[in-house]
């Protein structure tokens, strides 16, 4: 049976792993290849780099950072943050990455999702949704959600939904999706969101934004309907080990791979 | 002349293959010249993307009869993902995709590769056991039996039907038990991705590598 995944995700800027809540506060947390071996020995089933890096010249440091990661880290690495073109993509499977998290450019761009797939396959393309609660769908009635692009600055003025099934089309082999509600509260994933999405699509989504405590990250892949986790704080923070989140889902009857030595 | 040779089918993940294969001491060169190929003693056969395009590519490079010549010498041969679909007959692939009658393969196992049947998320992404349908040195070391194999890191829509059981090294459960592995004398085929799948994956192509040792001496 296909094994719920734990996901951790690194902010990189300039090579450097950072810390923040929100894009604030941001600190810095140490050597990404590091931290990546880490959390590959505590039994990670895939790494995810979101590189936040603010200037385009700076974006080599990313290259550099998988390329060493690779050399190391056995498990699938999926990078994310400023792709818009299947040239970086390229680059960046290459230096050793699996996947490649599309966001921003692909709203702007949709074609690049399937200029992507085509070239290197959608296993390879992973659409990233941020998405927020319409004000309609907080004050009570049926809930939606609005896309965002520009890491949650920009509404792109597209429902969730039909952005997911146009991903899925376009031939994105996964969905990560985040609640910008819920990311940084440690309040718990965004279930709606999350079961809404997955009824809709038939390729896997990966929950994010919320964990807090275990019971997030059951939810998340129970009422959520997800197949992966992606955590950050509670693991950057050591609030909890991968081996602890791996063994907790398992007393809950949920498949994980066994965290090996 | 190096012992053991990546083919280079320009895939994503050929540079992941020849790092994890260093890890495990082997010595690999990545090639696309048929003459090094033949004179390999072990070859790994990579593939991701469509079966189309990398049964075309092969051709276009001229591969089919080193690769083919390489199997029947009974050297040690171990098609990965696409690499080991590419070892079968036909696959079903093209004609869903590019509406092209038939999708040939290097017909070194017979059997198909079907699409997985609609219901089942697709791709089947992610880690899954492999349960080895008998004991053999590339699953040495390897669960198996009892807690249903060890898992490895999948992603495909496509899975291989081997016509004969005997070809069936290992297999896994998505809505239906699926052969997720394959033998053939030393030709093995693995749908699961061994160098994106930790320390089990490390250890299968340790075993490989182990597999090339004892031919050679």
């Amino acid at each position: 049976m296909l094994a719920k995944r734990i996901i951790p995700c690194l902010d990189v800027r300039d090579g450097r792993v950072v810390k923040g809540t929100r894009f604030i506060n941001l600190r810095d947390a140490g050597n990404p290849v590091e931290r990546a071996d880490f959390y590959n020995r505590e039994g990670a089933d895939e790494i995810v780099f979101l590189d936040i890096t603010a200037s385009v010249e700076k974006r080599r440091a990313i290259v550099d950072v998988v390329e060493k990661t690779a050399e190391v880290v056995f498990i699938p690495l999926t990078v994310g943050g400023g792709i818009d073109s299947v040239d970086f993509m390229q680059e960046l499977l290459n230096s050793g990455a699996d996947k490649v998290s599309l966001n921003t450019a692909a709203l702007k761009d949709p074609g690049l999702i399937q200029a992507g797939a085509e070239r290197f396959g959608s296993q390879c393309i992973v659409a990233a949704i941020d998405a927020r609660r319409t004000e309609h769908s907080s004050t009570g009635g049926s809930h939606s959600w609005e896309v965002y692009s520009h890491g949650g600055r920009t509404p792109a003025g597209r429902d969730v939904v039909e952005w997911a099934k146009e991903v899925e089309k376009l031939g994105a082999g996964e969905i990560l999706l985040t609640s910008m509600d819920a990311d940084g509260t440690l309040d718990g994933y965004d279930t709606a969101l999350l079961a809404v999405v997955s009824d809709a699509v038939g390729i896997p989504v990966i929950a994010s934004g919320g964990a807090g405590k275990l019971e997030h990250l059951y939810e998340a892949l129970t009422d959520g309907k997800a197949h992966a986790v992606l955590a950050a704080s509670i693991l950057h923070y050591g609030t909890y080990s991968i081996a602890e989140i791996k063994e907790y889902l398992s007393q809950k009857g949920l498949p994980v791979r066994p965290v090996q030595n | 002349m190096s012992s053991l040779v990546i083919i280079d089918s320009e895939c994503a993940n050929l540079s992941s293959i020849y790092k994890a294969a260093r890890f495990v001491n082997l010595d690999p060169v990545i090639s696309d010249n048929p003459k090094i190929i033949s004179a390999a003693e072990a070859v790994i056969f990579p593939g991701v993307g469509s079966f189309a395009h990398a049964a075309s590519l092969i051709s276009r490079k001229k591969l089919t009869s080193s690769l083919l010549e390489t199997i029947t010498a009974g050297k040690p041969f171990l098609g990965i993902c696409l690499g080991m679909q590419l070892l079968f007959s036909r696959s079903e692939e093209t004609i869903l995709s590019s509406g092209i009658e038939t999708a040939e393969g290097l017909k070194a196992i017979s059997g198909e590769v079907k699409r997985f049947p609609e219901g089942l998320p697709i791709p089947h992404v992610g880690w899954n056991k492999v349960d080895p349908a008998f004991g053999h040195p590339l699953f040495k070391g390897l669960d198996s039996g009892v807690n249903g194999g060890s898992y490895f890191y999948f992603t495909h829509s496509y899975y291989v039907q081997p016509e004969k059981n005997e070809n069936i090294l290992g297999r896994t459960e998505y809505g239906f038990p699926f052969t997720s592995a394959v033998i053939k004398k030393n030709l093995f085929g693995v749908q699961f991705h061994p160098e994106k799948s930790g320390p089990a994956g490390l250890r299968l192509l340790s075993n490989f590598g182990k597999i090339i040792a004892d031919i050679k001496y």
